[in-house]
């Protein structure tokens, strides 16, 4: 089950997409987003779809991969849809007992679960072109206009990434853990709610001691290493936009015209 | 009493890219009583085999047997059987998560179902046979040093009694004094209370002092299983699977290359010396001259 | 002076009671007195709770001595207002290989203390090319480090410390947690940075055999320095060793055995090659 979850994961290949900076894909994945809201009408979503499958087809991850990443939300995506068909008013189109099914019901559920649909699949193509450092840069440069009201950008990317590199260690010592206590006779699995979660105290404790070992090293190891906050401090990788990157928001910002338009003209 | 693995094969992630066969129709009978050691470097697969024995991992194909029966059968009770095959992983710190040392001990002999002061003996009992010194029963386990969490964490298996206790790298991180004095502990409860102990180590120097059967893992098969004296013997094919023999033996063959009558079997340091003292008065010595005679 | 000197030196930990009074004292470094020359190989033994990790902090200023100074290349760890500077001249590698590697990427990680340091851009780059070359790990530099092997995680640490241009590295017990072959593997890394890039190496450890290459060895006990001196005059003391819970590698014990045997042979063998040498000669 945790292994379809497709977000936030990379997928390491060599296209135009993912050499693109990573600021150029959040500012693209904004846009995507926006007009997905703008679109109304059929061939808005034609247009959304030619789109998003260029975009696809550029960036060379499979499309089996992408897809695989909506059994995720597949839950999230089948109640959306019946609460949208049942619960909308108008024009009857199918009747059984007191639920109606509307014609606006379907049309609406139908907009709803495109909507969703390309929100996953637009995010998760910036995700999975992006490594997890350079999204945490990006993210970086991009809301540093906030450091002058005091909100501590360089520190916020900096704990992403360093959550980034730790979550699978810890998820492997999770493991480590419950087998050690499994062995001991403990039982993560029957029981009542509140029996589990008493359960879970012998996997809890010796998870969150591991963590705050973990955060007491790295916090030193990081100071051996002459860390002493942003200032001062330069970059290896720095983000600089190319020519591609021009090029990319010249389109972005076309298909944004395109969508206003559509939307402005009730197409 | 026993446990055997029938032709068991362990694969992770089967049918993906990830594929890796971690075990490999692993065939092995382990009978009670005895002091086996594995061996094996790191990613050799002997993790995997000893999750096999207190059936923590279920094999891809194959089966498990404890005492003829299969504990991979419908109705078998593993629970029952990871009390009866013990398992103390590397990390003390995995395990240890009360606050204070007797009832983290009593956490394994509870969930058997007993009650606290039942539990409480078979905790009392299990710290005073690891060497754990009564006035810190009290003491919260993360205050302790490493070689005394060591202790609190083998107690805390102990103490549900089982028959087979299995040690996964029992002296990583210690310091000389503290491996020394783990091992004497362990070696006493195999002695004293006949529990057949497994031991995995990196060590060739401890498997060589302590256990009577050596089995070397490599590449998810078992390469060797033998007395520790013939297994060393291969000491040219361990070095190809990434090991080494435990010093003495290097010395001892290079004795013996140059001249020295020695027997290339001996693993120990009182053994070695023991063997060259008679090679060199044999060999009529000089060296031996003028030193006090014994 | 050496590269690193310390006079006198003693750290008190504090254990404070709930209002934030100091409850008690615990001396864990007492007495230092050590001068190690620049481009030498020192080792410092002791067992666990001996003092010498505490010790090691105190070379690159992640602790400040309670009493007395050390001088890390002319430079007062108490009176340097910028105590990067400090670690930058004496850079650190620890036990654990998961709690020191910062970055996801391998290059990423070697690359963080210069970026710290605020080394330009095309320097930053030079430099890691350099230590991932000197540690041999160039062909995992695109890795992450969470696929790496133990010994493989502690020379990317070390890289990262390299890539500071660091005039002396301290490993504190860089081996503890690694097998036989990761140990092999990141005792040679270091052996080599010795000899080629003449670094001044400070290696903590509880493992003999490591010791065996060492210029200089110290052996602490109780926060005190008990015993100095070449390898070869530490390891012919078997018995004081034991004393300190330590023991010798099993070719200087079997020696040391047969020599109270009566077996006349030299004092002190650390290697195979010494030992059958003295039996057969």
């Amino acid at each position: 089950m945790i292994r379809d979850i497709t977000i936030g994961q990379y997928y390491p290949a060599d296209s135009v997409l993912h050499r693109l900076d990573p600021r150029t894909k959040l500012a693209g994945t904004l846009i995507f987003i926006v007009s997905v809201f703008l679109f109304h009408t059929l061939p808005g979503y034609a247009v959304a779809t030619v789109f998003l499958a260029a975009v696809i087809k550029i960036s060379k991850v499979p499309v089996k991969f992408i897809f695989k990443g909506l059994k995720a939300i597949f839950l999230i995506l089948l109640i959306t849809m019946i609460f949208n068909m049942l619960l909308t008013p108008g024009e009857e189109l199918w009747s059984l007992g007191f639920i109606d099914i509307t014609k606006e019901g379907v049309s609406m559920a139908v907009r709803m679960a495109i909507r969703l649909i390309y929100l996953v699949v637009g995010s998760s193509l910036m995700t999975l072109t992006t490594t997890p450092n350079q999204l945490t840069d990006g993210l970086e440069k991009s809301l540093r206009p906030l450091n002058r009201i005091h909100v501590p950008v360089h520190e916020i990317a900096m704990m992403m990434s360093i959550a980034l590199r730790f979550i699978p260690i810890l998820l492997e010592e999770t493991d480590k853990i419950m087998k050690a206590q499994i062995a001991r006779g403990a039982d993560f699995e029957s029981g009542n709610l509140i029996q589990k979660v008493k359960n879970m105290v012998p996997l809890l404790v010796p998870l969150f001691i591991s963590a705050f070992r973990r955060a007491n090293d790295l916090a030193m190891a990081m100071e051996a290493r002459c860390y002493h906050g942003g200032s001062h401090r330069t970059q290896m990788k720095p983000l600089q936009y190319k020519s591609r990157d021009r090029v990319a928001y010249l389109v972005l910002l076309l298909y944004l015209a395109v969508a206003v338009a559509f939307r402005v003209a009730g197409i | 009493m026993s446990i055997e693995l029938k032709n068991v094969t362990y694969t992770y992630s089967p049918g993906t890219a990830y594929e890796i066969h971690a075990l490999k129709d692993i065939c092995l009978t382990i009978p009670d009583g005895q002091f086996i050691g594995v061996i094996g470097h790191t990613g050799s697969g002997k993790s995997t085999l000893i999750q096999h024995l207190n059936a923590l991992i279920r094999p891809t194909s194959g089966s498990v047997l404890y005492n003829g029966e299969d504990v991979w059968a419908e109705n078998y009770n593993r629970k029952d059987l990871r009390s009866q095959v013990g398992l103390v992983f590397q990390y003390p710190e995995h395990q240890l998560f009360e606050s204070d040392v007797l009832s983290d001990v009593c956490f394994g002999p509870m969930n058997q179902g007993l009650s606290r002061e039942e539990a409480e003996k078979e905790a009392k009992k299990a710290l005073r046979q690891v060497g754990f010194k009564e006035k810190n029963f009290h003491k919260s386990p993360f205050e302790l040093s490493g070689g005394q969490k060591k202790r609190v964490a083998i107690a805390g298996v102990l103490a549900m009694n089982p028959r087979i206790l299995i040690l996964d790298e029992p002296t990583a991180g210690l310091d000389p004094k503290g491996r020394d004095e783990i091992l004497d502990q362990i070696a006493e409860l195999h002695s004293v209370r006949g529990i057949t102990i497994i031991l995995v180590s990196h060590s060739m120097e401890d498997v060589a002092k302590y256990v009577e059967r050596l089995i070397v893992v490599n590449r998810g098969e078992i390469a060797f299983d033998d007395t520790p004296k013939e297994v060393f013997s291969h000491y040219r094919e361990l070095e190809a699977m990434g090991l080494a023999a435990p010093q003495i033996t290097y010395i001892m063959h290079a004795l013996k290359e140059k001249g020295l009558n020695v027997d290339p079997g001996a693993t120990t340091v009182p053994e070695a010396c023991e063997d060259i003292l008679r090679a060199l008065r044999e060999a009529g010595s000089p060296l031996l001259k003028g030193g006090p005679a014994k | 002076m050496g590269i690193i000197k310390t006079v006198k030196v003693a750290f008190d930990y504090f254990k404070y009671d709930e209002d934030g009074n100091v409850q008690e004292t615990q001396r864990a470094v007492d007495n230092v007195n050590i001068d190690i020359p620049e481009g030498s190989f020192v080792a410092v033994l002791g067992h666990n709770g001996s003092g010498k990790s505490t010790f090691a902090k105190h070379i690159n200023a992640l602790l400040l001595p309670t009493e007395g100074t050390v001088w890390i290349d002319g430079m007062d760890t108490l009176k340097e207002p910028e105590l990067w500077k400090i670690r930058q001249k004496a850079g650190m590698v620890f036990q654990n290989p998961d709690n020191q590697i910062i970055g996801t990427v391998v290059e990423e990680d070697v690359g963080f203390g210069p970026e710290n340091m605020g080394v330009p851009t095309d320097d930053i780059w030079k430099r890691v090319d350099e230590s991932l070359e000197k540690t041999g790990m160039t062909a995992y530099r695109h890795h992450s480090p969470n696929k790496l092997s133990g010994g493989q995680k502690q020379r990317v640490a070390i890289a990262g410390v390299m890539a500071m241009r660091p005039k002396c590295i301290v490993l504190d017990e860089p081996t503890a947690m690694l097998d036989p072959n990761g140990r092999k593997e990141v005792l040679e890394a270091v052996r080599q940075l010795n000899r080629e890039e003449k670094v001044t190496v400070v290696l903590i450890t509880h493992y003999m055999e490591e010791v065996i290459h060492a210029d200089h060895v110290y052996v602490m006990d109780e926060g005190h320095v008990v015993m100095e001196g070449t390898p070869r005059e530490i390891f012919s003391q078997v018995e004081t060793l034991k004393k300190y819970r330590l023991d010798v590698p099993q070719v200087t014990l079997l020696a040391w055995e047969l020599k109270k045997s009566g077996v006349d042979i030299p004092e002190g063998i650390l290697t195979i090659e010494e030992l059958v040498n003295a039996l057969c000669q």
